[in-house]
């Protein structure tokens, strides 16, 4: 049985990380508005990002279509691009990321395929490394970043093609969890290379007008598909920082509740046990005044 | 008095602009070109370079953008800027860091193609430079 010295010192500190936790929930939720802000901001260029190359894929024949579109022919090798957090509190957010890239390695590893990882963001880096250690071929460090910019992520867009340039791989996936509201975020899998995702776009009728292209076709998709990948790498990260930061404050949410139940348990003890106290000191002196 | 068009200026950030406007110059990879209403449907790459739009009342702004791509359809056009900054926001020394990497890249290249792409981007760099200075 804790003293009441003990009690007094564990309801402090309870009360102290409350407000810790409070505290980085308001945090977590102005830092949310931001990110839903700049998610927001940047979908405008990747819609039109999608509408124009839609438009002018179905212009290209087949036969010339890049590489980066069609794909090597081959699925042998995988390289997945696994995006997380920088920081941790943040309830299962990086966890599940984890998982579901974890899960598709131990998936395509059992079908005998070869299987690489780059990772953004430590904590995704920290958690795979443990078991795909030696399937991690790269990291990239966001540690530094205040805003997410488009520069960021350009990075990582070139260096997944100059790996795919080099032949270092066959199919790229994109993971990174999607933000549908402040409760769930859901891990996704993306595929980016071949770039099979611009079929679900249905071209927009240009009515019967000749589009007229300037250079040819094939060299403005082999330009645009470059930096359509460095668009869908922007995002995931968007969305995955706006992931984040609903997760956080969801799990903060919880933490600052727990800990309020906490202290009303601790409290009910701390005043039950004085209680106790106080009636074992009056029986204590009723029976001295008896004994006299 | 010339026909307005719907015009979108968007860089992966942000829309910078959506409006009317009556005439747009864009630098394409193959020369600069002035963009009016009814213009043919064209898709076009843009270098490094400044774009000037007149709106209906006749006030004349532009914007510094480095590479993308234009798209013009019946509806409007739209430019895709990799990124795009207004002409009074751009700082020298952000320019100059790219003028830096350009030359970078230039002296680094090893196949004569890559040579010659990094050659272009730095003469279009320094164009750049000298027009806003200009400017």
């Amino acid at each position: 049985m804790p003293s009441l010295k003990d009690l007094r010192n564990r309801i402090a500190s309870v009360k102290a990380t409350q407000k810790i936790t409070k505290a980085m929930q308001m945090v977590a939720a102005a830092k949310l508005r931001r990110a839903q802000e700049a998610a927001e901001a940047a979908r405008p260029y990747s819609q039109r990002m999608a509408a124009v190359l839609a438009n002018i894929a179905s212009n290209v024949d087949g036969d010339d279509a890049p590489v980066l579109m069609s794909g090597t022919g081959k699925d042998d090798v995988h390289l997945l691009v696994v995006c997380t957090s920088e920081r941790g509190l943040c309830g299962g957010f990086n966890a599940q990321i984890a998982r579901l890239a974890r899960d598709h390695t131990r998936r395509l590893l059992a079908d005998g395929k070869t299987v690489k990882i780059i990772t953004v963001g430590k904590k995704g880096a920290d958690i795979l490394r443990r078991d795909l250690g030696k399937n991690i071929i790269d990291h990239v460090n966001l540690r530094e970043v205040k805003t997410l910019g488009f520069v960021n992520a350009d990075e990582i867009g070139h260096k997944i093609i100059t790996l795919f340039n080099e032949g270092a791989f066959d199919v790229a996936t994109l993971f990174y969890s999607e933000f549908k509201s402040v409760i769930a975020q859901i891990p996704t899998a993306q595929q980016l290379i071949p770039a099979s995702a611009i079929g679900d776009v249905e071209p927009e009728s240009a009515g019967d007008a000749v589009y007229e292209y300037e250079p040819d076709p094939a060299a403005i998709l082999g330009d645009l598909i470059p930096r359509n990948i460095s668009v869908q790498v922007f995002r995931a990260l968007l969305e995955n920082a706006a992931s984040e930061q609903g997760a956080r404050m969801s799990a903060m949410d919880n933490a600052t509740r727990n800990a309020g139940d906490m202290i009303n348990k601790l409290t009910m003890s701390y005043n039950r046990q004085r209680q106790a106290q106080i009636t074992k000191e009056l029986i204590e002196i009723i029976s001295g005044a008896e004994a006299l | 008095m010339a026909e307005a068009f719907q015009f979108e200026l968007v860089s992966p950030e942000r829309l910078l602009l959506s409006e009317q406007i009556i005439e747009v110059v864009v630098p394409g990879t193959e020369g600069y070109m002035t963009v009016m209403a009814h213009h043919a449907p064209l898709m076009a790459t843009v270098k490094p370079g400044v774009v000037a739009v007149k709106t209906p009342d006749g006030k004349l702004d532009s914007y510094v953008v480095f590479g993308g791509f234009v798209d013009i359809t019946p509806d409007g056009c739209t430019l895709l800027a990799e990124s795009a900054v207004h002409v009074a926001d751009i700082r020298a020394d952000e320019l100059q860091n790219r003028i830096k990497d350009a030359q970078e890249d230039f002296e680094d290249a090893t196949t004569r193609e890559d040579r010659a792409k990094a050659e272009d981007l730095l003469g279009q760099l320094k164009t750049l430079e000298e027009a806003i200075k200009a400017a």
